[in-house]
């Protein structure tokens, strides 16, 4: 009897789940398989994938690693196939994106912080304007961007009204860095909002009263607590850093180059499909490890919170 | 701590092995001032609302005190200025004799017991009483056995490496106590820790609160809102309303001579009959009730011939007679209602538009019916002068 009643249980999870597996299987598992078959075969005269298989692309972007520390971050690096520059970009593409995240982070604590200490009508407010961005085009948004740091766009105006230099800002890194938070800082600020509304100030006042100052409360009690937040916030803005193409190309202007562009060449203006694959499938690895590296280093906290 | 208590607790700890008390007590020579804790003149202001109104109270070296009151009289803020969590708007607040001005929280010789116990859910038990001491510095084998013996105190532990979530109320609030106590404060603070406890367990820790702070030998200072609480476990109570101290004293004065209603009233249950004062003769007062009774009644302060003045007498302190005896405070009555509750009966009784309680003592085991008032019968009143209370309005 209990026996069928969980059998018809489990069914009725599993008819549940169906349309979402269904989903993932047919839109993510077997292109993620093609693209890994694909990585793994050689490219015809027109760059498409086609026979032989082989391990040529990986061998590409691995053989010509050099222990050479005198990598420099500027001059925009275009990606010129066998030039042995792959473990750089990947470098710069990672320190791209987590400086980017620790700006991010930076600015939306304060924010969330700020937002989980109105009263309940007007945190609904700052929630909603925090949201307001999505209901433009990303694509929009980021030509808007562009407009803002133009050589004659508002804030140049403004520096030579003040009397200043105006800068030199649209197709540098620093336009990518910026673009790059401007896009992801809501993605920090919701995550960390919900941890930061959640958090039991009482706490910093038991901190307190057993002798930790205000930085001590923050680092043993605060940061702990609120780790999911961070933790979630850190991965949704690292990870599509990392993989970003559209602001690449609209704010580095192609001169910044980061990963996700260079994939996205491979598979446009360089027509090497086999190639474009065997970065994305090593970029992606990478990204995991790291992400459960990041994971790991909160989890006995984590583990407590949850 | 200074240095020297750990060479007092050193020596002292092989000949009281298992003398808690010892261990944990502040040696006399550590007392700078007769008083733990003063409030001189403190009054505290949020916005446009005086939560605490010039309030004044020296509490003594290793007392139990109450402060005592409704919700929103200003208790809690008091304890949270002492506890540095609020900053007096006016007034000082001292402890140990010493001025604490805008002294932090984490610099205040005082640890708090919370209402919600606080604890930090992200640590065990043992990290949870540890973090007081690792925030002074106190070195990890140290720590390891003040955590060990802090919990025996609390008798919990086998719970150290237990997360505060896996542990019912009462154990929590053992574990918060242990990591208050941990650090040997010099007063202990505590906003109505057992408010969340049920009244069985409640009843259990009142009565190991009061061993525990004899046995250690802390100044307590307790906020609640259950006069019974307070009564039962302080040596002395502030009673507060709206802000001010309506009276200090210990239970018994608290109870027995309230200066004012609103104390006699929020202490245990009272009668009260309202007239003018007749004559004022040494420590009594004669008044006039409803125009043709003459109560007497112990005079209070402030009660002068003429004046508005409540007689306040306790139900237990009133008697029903079948016959008048001729004493004062004699008056025909008639039953109302009545309630056996085991141990008493209460009796509800009309004296003209004023109802009265009635508390008669069952001092006799009987199932007769007939022994007990009827609803309905004519009975007499009395009471004793001294018994009473008058107070001035």
């Amino acid at each position: 009897m209990i026996q069928t009643f969980r059998e018809r249980r489990s069914l009725r999870i599993a008819g549940l789940m169906s349309p979402g597996a269904f989903w993932l299987v047919a839109f993510f598992l077997i292109p993620l398989l093609i693209m890994a078959v694909i990585s793994f075969m050689s490219r015809d005269q027109f760059g498409f994938p086609a026979p032989p298989f082989t391990l040529q692309n990986y061998w590409d972007i691995v053989k010509d690693i050099r222990l050479n520390p005198s990598v420099s971050l500027e001059g925009g690096l275009t990606v010129r196939l066998f030039d042995g520059l792959y473990l750089e970009l990947f470098w710069r593409s990672i320190w791209l994106a987590l400086i980017s995240t620790i700006i991010t982070l930076l600015i939306a604590f304060p924010v969330a912080l700020f937002m989980s200490r109105l009263s309940r009508r007007y945190r609904n407010l700052a929630l909603f304007l925090v949201m307001i961005p999505f209901w433009t085009n990303f694509l929009v948004r980021t030509y808007a961007l562009q407009f803002m740091l133009r050589g004659n766009g508002p804030i140049n105006t403004l520096l030579r009204a003040l009397g200043l230099e105006p800068l030199d800002l649209l197709f540098t890194p620093t336009a990518v860095m910026i673009g790059l938070v401007y896009g992801n800082l809501p993605f920090m600020i919701l995550p960390l909002y919900t941890s930061l509304e959640k958090f039991d100030w009482t706490m910093i006042e038991a901190a307190n009263d057993l002798g930790a100052n205000t930085l001590r409360a923050f680092q043993r009690v605060m940061l702990p607590l609120i780790s999911p937040g961070l933790l979630a916030g850190s991965i949704l803005t690292f990870v599509p850093a990392i993989g970003s193409y559209i602001t690449v190309e609209l704010m580095g202007g192609g001169r910044t180059n980061m990963i996700g562009y260079a994939i996205a060449q491979q598979f446009s203006a360089s027509v090497n499909w086999p190639f474009g694959s065997a970065m994305s499938l090593l970029m992606m690895i990478i990204v995991t490890i790291a992400a459960v590296l990041y994971f790991r280093s909160g989890r006995g906290e984590q583990r407590a919170v949850l | 701590m200074p240095g020297g208590f750990r060479i007092i607790a050193f020596i002292a700890s092989p000949v009281f092995e298992r003398s808690w008390g010892r261990q944990f007590s502040i040696p006399e020579a550590d007392a700078l001032s007769e008083f733990a804790v003063e409030m001189r003149d403190v009054s505290k202001v949020f916005g446009d609302v005086v939560a605490v109104d010039h309030v004044s109270i020296s509490i003594r070296q290793k007392e139990f005190f109450a402060l005592l009151g409704p919700s929103g009289c200003g208790k809690t803020t008091s304890l949270r200025m002492i506890a540095g969590f609020e900053r007096p708007t006016s007034g000082e607040i001292y402890i140990d004799g010493r001025a604490m001005g805008g002294t932090p929280p984490f610099q205040r010789n005082v640890n708090t017991v919370f209402q919600s116990y606080a604890l930090f859910p992200h640590m065990t038990v043992e990290q949870n009483v540890g973090f007081g001491l690792e925030m002074k510095g106190v070195s990890k084998s140290e720590i390891v056995r003040r955590v060990g013996e802090a919990l025996e105190l609390v008798r919990l532990p086998q719970l150290a490496k237990r997360y505060p979530r896996q542990m019912s109320g009462g154990q929590q609030q053992r574990v918060a106590l242990a990591r208050a106590l941990v650090n040997r404060p010099k007063v202990l603070l505590l906003d109505e820790p057992l408010g969340a406890l049920d009244a069985k367990l409640r009843k259990e820790m009142q009565i190991e609160l009061k061993t525990l702070q004899r046995e250690v030998g802390i100044t307590f200072i307790f906020v609640t809102h259950d006069q019974e609480e307070a009564l039962t476990m302080s040596d002395r109570i502030a009673v507060f309303s709206k802000g001010k101290v309506l009276q200090i004293g210990t239970p018994l004065e608290i109870y027995e001579r309230p200066t004012t209603r609103f104390v006699a009233d929020f202490i245990g249950e009272t009668n009260f009959l309202e007239g003018k004062v007749k004559e004022v003769d040494g420590e009594f007062a004669r008044v006039l009730v409803n125009g043709d009774r003459i109560f007497v009644g112990r005079a209070m302060e402030g009660v002068r011939p003429g004046g508005d003045a409540t007689i306040s007498v306790r139900p237990e302190k009133v008697q029903l007679i079948e016959q008048p005896d001729g004493s004062p405070n004699c008056y025909e009555v008639q039953v109302h209602s009545i309630a056996y509750v085991g141990s008493d009966t209460r009796v509800l009784v009309l004296l003209g538009s004023n109802r009265l309680g009635v508390w008669e003592q069952n001092t006799v085991s009987t199932l007769d019916p007939n022994y007990f008032f009827k609803p309905g019968e004519k009975a007499w009143l009395t009471f004793r002068p001294e018994n009473a209370l008058v107070l001035a309005q």
